[in-house]
Parts: structure tokens; C-alpha cells; sequence
């Protein structure tokens, strides 16, 4: 049985840890030979590498911190010279900075948008250059870009509201090329960044429906179904994964 | 994609349309599907035949869910053939009456409520007992939910309560394990839109539409499929736009 994503070639952002290792994990395992970013995580993503090479993928992990443009430009044309093509660009690197925001600094905003946001538009861009009818632009925005559950995320949350908006406009303006454009919206998903086990996790865990913390697992098989070919149909969507945390 | 086997789900209005290739997309993953329809017995034996052709298993059932008690009368039905268990209900079965605010009666105001949110309301409460940990609730909403489109104003506002209906009933249902969400579609090309199937109609879904083409039934039916299966595991109170990217 051919798998889905036989043939295609994926760049998932900020992919050595977290959410982003589990898309690569996933899209690899779907059939895609894929690439991804880190910016400090070099021997997890050498790591993640060689675990995806021993099923038979291709992969390559590229020192890209999402910041930095040039950076950024330079790992999508490698992607493309070295996997022959792409198909499918996972915007997963992302960043928050949790305090007051009284005692936030313009620096940390300046960061948390240039990764939310600008590492967005330039790997977007960057992307779209050599993507043809059928690519797939993801987007890895939050549950917080629909409504903040906890005090300290102004920034974060409003980078998330960016990207929502970003998503339905660039969605509408190339639809003509048959290039979908989707956000996916992860609500507490068990990571280093937030960890299930903790005090920051009990309000989180009980304002979900399903009672619990999602798994890396549960967002890179919504990315999967979206990067696929049922979800040809679906462009400029939101789409929430978060327990029913958001309902 | 057998990834539904073992599964029972129960398809309302799975005759024709949205619901038909919704009750084929899981019937081809390898789920027993119960199809449900009010009149067309034919075209729904027939949708449960094509399952049974390629291997899988299929039923009909009728039901007229404008009735009040259509409903408890779908669910007894259904028991007896899914027996104890059931973990996918798509509850797509609805009408649409367009119509400008000055022609709309009260009577044709009261079946669309009756047929588009009361009946998916008693649906899943007469269902509750045997729909199991880990099912999966698919209701349809629709672009006209969110947006002015056509004159649509009774049916549409229909289709709002279904988004209303579906966060309270994720949220009360998530602690059994029980996931509830629904598909928006825009403009799809079925029997129920005439306006789909004009000039006039395909013209204006282009033009409210990042993608250019006009959708076809299964292209619903696949991410219905999609959200009854382990992969839409953690997705729950959601409405999910399949709508080529409608008025954005």
C-alpha cells in the first residue's frame, strides 16, 4: 500500500525537539523524505536524522535559528538541493516568553515576533518560490491565537492572532496555484516548554474537555492529515487541536 | 486506510450527497456503516451495496427525523443493528429552503429548525448509552454559518446553533471520551444545491474562494472520515472550514 506522502519532500521549522521532531517523525513515517531546522539542538537533530534515515527516509537537519533570514532563505534552497524539490513547509519554530506584561521588555516582543511572525514570512516566501499545484503550507500557531487561557502570554498570544491572519490571506492569494495554506492550532501539549507534570499544568489540563494534556503524537497526525490528500479541499482554516480546550 | 475496522458508525441522511460520501469514505476505511435516510430508500441501499461490494458491511435504516420523535425512533433502530456499541455518528442529515427574509413562512422556518438542530440535538441524547470511550460525533455546519451567502438566513442560522451545539456537547462529552465536532462546507455540488449546480452558483464560489474549483461531495465526505478516526484523537469542539477557502 502506497503511503501518503510517497514522493513528497517536507521542511518542518525548528524540528529537533517537541512538536516539530514528532511532525518530522510522522511525515517521514507517512512517506516524505524531510528536512528541518534547529538553532541550538544540533545532536538532537543529528539524532532525529539518523532515527529517520533507519526506516528508509532521507533527512537532513540544517543550523537555522527562525530569526535569522538569511539563515532561514539558506535551509529552503538547501532543502531543495538536496531533496530535489518541496512540497510541503511546516512553520512549527515558534517561541514564548511567559511573564507580566508589565514586566515584559520591547527586547523579548522584538524576539518573540521576529520568530512568530518574521521567521514565518521569510520561510514562506522563501517556500512558495518552489512549491507547484498541490503544496502545503503549514502553519503551527496556538489555541491561544483564538483565546488566552492563562495570565502572562500577551506577546505569545498576540503573534498567534498574526499568524491566523497571515494564514487567510496568503491562503487567499494563492489558492489560484493550488497550493493550500492551513494553521494548526495546538492547545497544552505535553513538552519541555510545558510540561504536563507541574503547577502551570492543572488549570491547563482542567480546562480541556478530554480532561488531560495532548501528545506530540496528536498534533503531527492533524499536520500529516493536512500535509495529505484528503485535506485538499481545506485552505485558509484554522484548525484547533487542543482536548476541546477552546470550546 | 482500514484504520476505522472494527468500528460501527451510523451515517444520517446517508443517502445521497454529503452524507453518501461520508457513509463510503467509512465504509472504506473499514467501518460497519448504518445508513440512514427519510424517503430515498432506494439511493441509500444502494450507497450500503457499494459497501458491501468492496468488502465491507452496510445497512440502511429509515427514519423521519422532522418528526419529534424521529429521532428515538432512529436510535432504537439503530441499536438493533449496531447492537451495544456505537463510535461514529455523522449526523448530516438536513434540509435547506433558500429563501429572502420576505418569503420565508413560519412553517418552512420551523422544519429547518426542527430537521437541522432539534433532530442532531435528540440524535446523540437518544445515543448517549451506547456511544462508547473514544467515539467520534460529526455534525454539519456550514460557510453560511459565518457568512452571508445566497439567501439563506433561516437555514444558516441553523447551522450556527449547530457550532453552538457543538462546544457545549465537546465540552459535556469529553470526560466520557467522547469527541464532538463539525464540517463547514462552502458550495458543494449536490442534489440539495441547486445553486451549486448553475453557472451562476460555480461563478460565485470561485469567486469567493482561494481554491478554484468547486467542491464535489467527497471532498466533505474524506475529512469527516478523517475525524472519526485515531488520528483526530486530541480534536474535539472544533467546526472545521472545508470550504476551498471561502470568504477569508
Amino acid at each position: 500500500m502506497s503511503r501518503k506522502l510517497e514522493g513528497k519532500i517536507a521542511l518542518i521549522t525548528g524540528g529537533s525537539r517537541g512538536i516539530g521532531a514528532a511532525i518530522a517523525k510522522r511525515l517521514a513515517a507517512d512517506g516524505a523524505n524531510v528536512a528541518i531546522t534547529y538553532s541550538k539542538g544540533a545532536d538532537a537533530a543529528a539524532s532525529l536524522v539518523k532515527e529517520i534515515e533507519r526506516t528508509g527516509r532521507r533527512a537532513i537537519a540544517i543550523q537555522a535559528d527562525a530569526a535569522n533570514a538569511a539563515a532561514v532563505e539558506a535551509a529552503v534552497e538547501k532543502t531543495v538541493a538536496t531533496l530535489g524539490r518541496l512540497d510541503v513547509l511546516v512553520n512549527n519554530a515558534g517561541t514564548a516568553i511567559p511573564k507580566p506584561f508589565e514586566e515584559a521588555t520591547l527586547e523579548e516582543m522584538d524576539r518573540v515576533i521576529a520568530i512568530n511572525v518574521r521567521g514565518v514570512f521569510v520561510a514562506t516566501q522563501a517556500a512558495l518560490k518552489h512549491m507547484n499545484s498541490g503544496g502545503r503550507v503549514i502553519m503551527i500557531g496556538s489555541a491561544v491565537g483564538e483565546r488566552v487561557a492563562a495570565p502572562g502570554l500577551v506577546p505569545y498570544a498576540g503573534t498567534n492572532g498574526a499568524v491566523k491572519m497571515f494564514t487567510q490571506a496568503l491562503a487567499r492569494e494563492i489558492g489560484f496555484r493550488g497550493i493550500t495554506v492551513n494553521n494548526v492550532q495546538p492547545g497544552p501539549i505535553d513538552t519541555e516548554l510545558n510540561p504536563a507534570a507541574g503547577d502551570w499544568a492543572v488549570p491547563q489540563k482542567a480546562a480541556t474537555a478530554l480532561d488531560r494534556y495532548g501528545h506530540v503524537d496528536e498534533v503531527a497526525a492533524l499536520v500529516a492529515f493536512v500535509a495529505g490528500p484528503e485535506s485538499s479541499y481545506i485552505t485558509g482554516a484554522n484548525l484547533t487541536v487542543d482536548g476541546g480546550m477552546n470550546a | 486506510m482500514a484504520d476505522l475496522s472494527g468500528k460501527t458508525a451510523l451515517v444520517t441522511g446517508g443517502s445521497r450527497g454529503i452524507g453518501r460520501a461520508a457513509a463510503l469514505a467509512l465504509g472504506k476505511a473499514g467501518a460497519q456503516v448504518l445508513v440512514h435516510y427519510g424517503r430515498r430508500r432506494k439511493e441509500a441501499e444502494q450507497v450500503a451495496e457499494q459497501i458491501r461490494a468492496s468488502g465491507g458491511r452496510a445497512d440502511t435504516v429509515s427514519a423521519d427525523l422532522a418528526l419529534p420523535d424521529g429521532p428515538h425512533d432512529l436510535a432504537k433502530e439503530a441499536r438493533v443493528v449496531v447492537g451495544g456499541r456505537l463510535d461514529i455518528l455523522v449526523a448530516n442529515a438536513g434540509i435547506s429552503r433558500p429563501a429572502t427574509i420576505e418569503e420565508t413562512t413560519v412553517t418552512d422556518f420551523d422544519e429547518l429548525f426542527a430537521v437541522n438542530v432539534r433532530a442532531p440535538f435528540f440524535v446523540v441524547q437518544q445515543l448517549l448509552p451506547i456511544l462508547a470511550e473514544g467515539s467520534s460525533i460529526v455534525f454539519v455546519s456550514s460557510l453560511a454559518a459565518h457568512a452571508a451567502v445566497s439567501n439563506l438566513s433561516a437555514y444558516s442560522a441553523t447551522k450556527g446553533a449547530i457550532d453552538t451545539i457543538v462546544k457545549h456537547f465537546a465540552f459535556a462529552l469529553g470526560r466520557r471520551g467522547i469527541r464532538v465536532n463539525a464540517v463547514a462546507p462552502g458550495i458543494v455540488r449536490t442534489d440539495m444545491s441547486n445553486f451549486a449546480n448553475t453557472a451562476e452558483g460555480r461563478q460565485f464560489a470561485i469567486g469567493v474562494q482561494a481554491l478554484k474549483r468547486v467542491a464535489q461531495p467527497d471532498d466533505i465526505g474524506k475529512v469527516m472520515a478523517f475525524l472519526a478516526t485515531e488520528d483526530a484523537r486530541w480534536i474535539t469542539g472544533d467546526t472545521i472550514r472545508v470550504d476551498g477557502g471561502s470568504k477569508l
